[in-house]
């Protein structure tokens, strides 16, 4: 796994680590980036997050630079839900700093939930995002992203009657559809069938050159090959 | 069209799509005011006259108006959907604009079943009254789609949302039964704009902070 400039400190009660140094290379490149000479995509100092008197995030530093790929891994509870929601602005850390370089217009964000609306039909759920997003070529796009993860076919049914793995590829399409600068991906592979996991693994290589990544996930061996860094959360 | 506008237009539409489709809100609406007012019906004695009737006529639309405000989030609640609209590029405010305007919708949907029903039971509805309820309606919507957004966020939703949304609600119904059983009616419409106006803006300026943590 080629080094990036993410950095995890042991601070008090968080315990975590992070494979690789304080230099960055771009993944499958080999080209060498100071980590002080570009612009890191997300830079964390001393984040934490509490729920109460539960501390879920302490103490975190984080720089990932722009192009970096970030496997976020943990048990449950470990933290790596609550990390991407502060990473996409959702929720307010207790301390610390965080600065992501883009704005919402310019973040997918995969969540647990498919986030789609259930009485709409899955070209609706789309062209609804699509429009708040604005993307361009909007319909083209649309067709596009429904094609390649074969819901083309199920386009006008409501997402409401698809299975489990019908709606995580409509959430997929939802994150990648206004083409994200920063993709912030919870258990992607989750209900996926043998040829959903194959589509985003092709998708995921695809992006992987003009994107950054923090995926949080409970099968890194999947990403290993594209991931450039891994934040293990306990 | 402004982007805010095209917005505002794109997630009403939405939001009048889901209703349409679901039908779990604007029925129950109706159902219940038609009940409360044949309730009221029986309830009020034979010599009570107008006044009484039509204080109860805005009790019946405000707890009608609050039936709709309680299922206002429903679908960004039950399907994590709120998390989606606050990350999309627009302004927030465009969110809690689009559903007040869905909830309008479905309010004077209610009302359009309701007024006859009154007429019926009661007495006739006076153009000041109608004007007094649609002033009444701005109010209830921009507050409560307000607390309904905050209300969605508690485990006890269904409880808290009257308890902020009725107090809150004491100076709709003073304007409009002022407006209803007065013979000059003027300063009640007044309040009722009054009202509307501040809290509209206070529920648009503060909607974004209701909706991020």
């Amino acid at each position: 796994m080629a080094e990036t400039a993410c950095t995890l400190q042991r601070l008090r009660r968080t315990s975590a680590h992070l494979a690789g140094g304080a230099e960055t290379r771009e993944a499958g490149r080999g080209v060498r980036l100071g980590a002080s000479r570009v612009t890191p995509m997300i830079r964390a100092r001393s984040l934490s997050k509490d729920f109460g008197e539960k501390h879920v995030l302490e103490a975190l530093d984080l720089d990932v630079p722009r192009g970096g790929f970030v496997l976020v891994t943990g048990p449950n509870g470990a933290g790596k839900t609550t990390l991407l929601r502060l990473l996409a602005g959702l929720t307010v850390p207790t301390g610390g700093e965080l600065d992501v370089a883009v704005g919402r217009a310019l973040i997918g964000f995969l969540a647990h939930e498919s986030l789609v609306y259930r009485e709409l039909t899955a070209i609706e759920n789309l062209d609804l995002y699509g429009r708040l997003y604005r993307v361009p070529e909007r319909r083209e796009r649309i067709g596009m992203l429904l094609e390649r993860f074969g819901l083309w076919r199920v386009r006008n049914e409501r997402a409401g009657s698809f299975s489990r793995g019908m709606l995580q590829r409509l959430s997929l399409c939802r994150a990648f559809l206004h083409e994200p600068d920063l993709l912030l991906l919870d258990e992607p592979f989750n209900a996926l069938d043998g040829a959903g996991v194959d589509l985003l693994e092709r998708e995921l290589v695809a992006l992987r050159p003009r994107a950054t990544f923090v995926v949080a996930t409970h099968d890194p061996a999947r990403l290993e090959p594209l991931a450039s860094a891994r934040l293990a959360l306990a | 069209m402004s982007a805010y506008a095209a917005d505002v237009l794109t997630l009403a539409r939405k939001d009048l799509r889901l209703e349409l489709r679901a039908r779990d809100t604007v029925p129950a609406m109706v159902l219940f005011v038609i009940a409360a007012l044949v309730v009221f019906h029986f309830a009020l004695p034979g010599a009570s006259g107008d006044l009484a009737a039509y204080g109860l006529l805005w009790v019946a639309l405000i707890f009608t108006a609050l039936l709709g405000l309680v299922r206002g989030f429903a679908a960004e609640r039950e399907q994590g959907l709120l998390d989606a609209l606050v990350l999309a590029p627009v302004d927030r405010s465009t969110i809690w604009l689009a559903k007040a305007l869905a909830m309008l919708a479905f309010l004077v949907v209610a009302e359009l079943v309701a007024l006859p029903a009154f007429a019926v039971f009661f007495s006739s509805v006076s153009a000041e009254t109608v004007a007094g309820i649609a002033l009444a309606d701005v109010g209830i919507c921009t507050v409560g789609t307000l607390l309904s957004a905050m209300a969605a966020a508690s485990r006890t939703r269904e409880l808290l949302l009257p308890l902020l949304f009725l107090p809150l609600a004491i100076p709709i119904v003073v304007g409009g039964v002022g407006a209803s059983v007065v013979g000059e009616p003027g300063r009640y419409l007044g309040f009722l704009a009054v009202y509307d106006a501040i809290f509209a803006i206070i529920s648009w300026a503060s909607f974004e902070y209701v909706v991020t943590e």
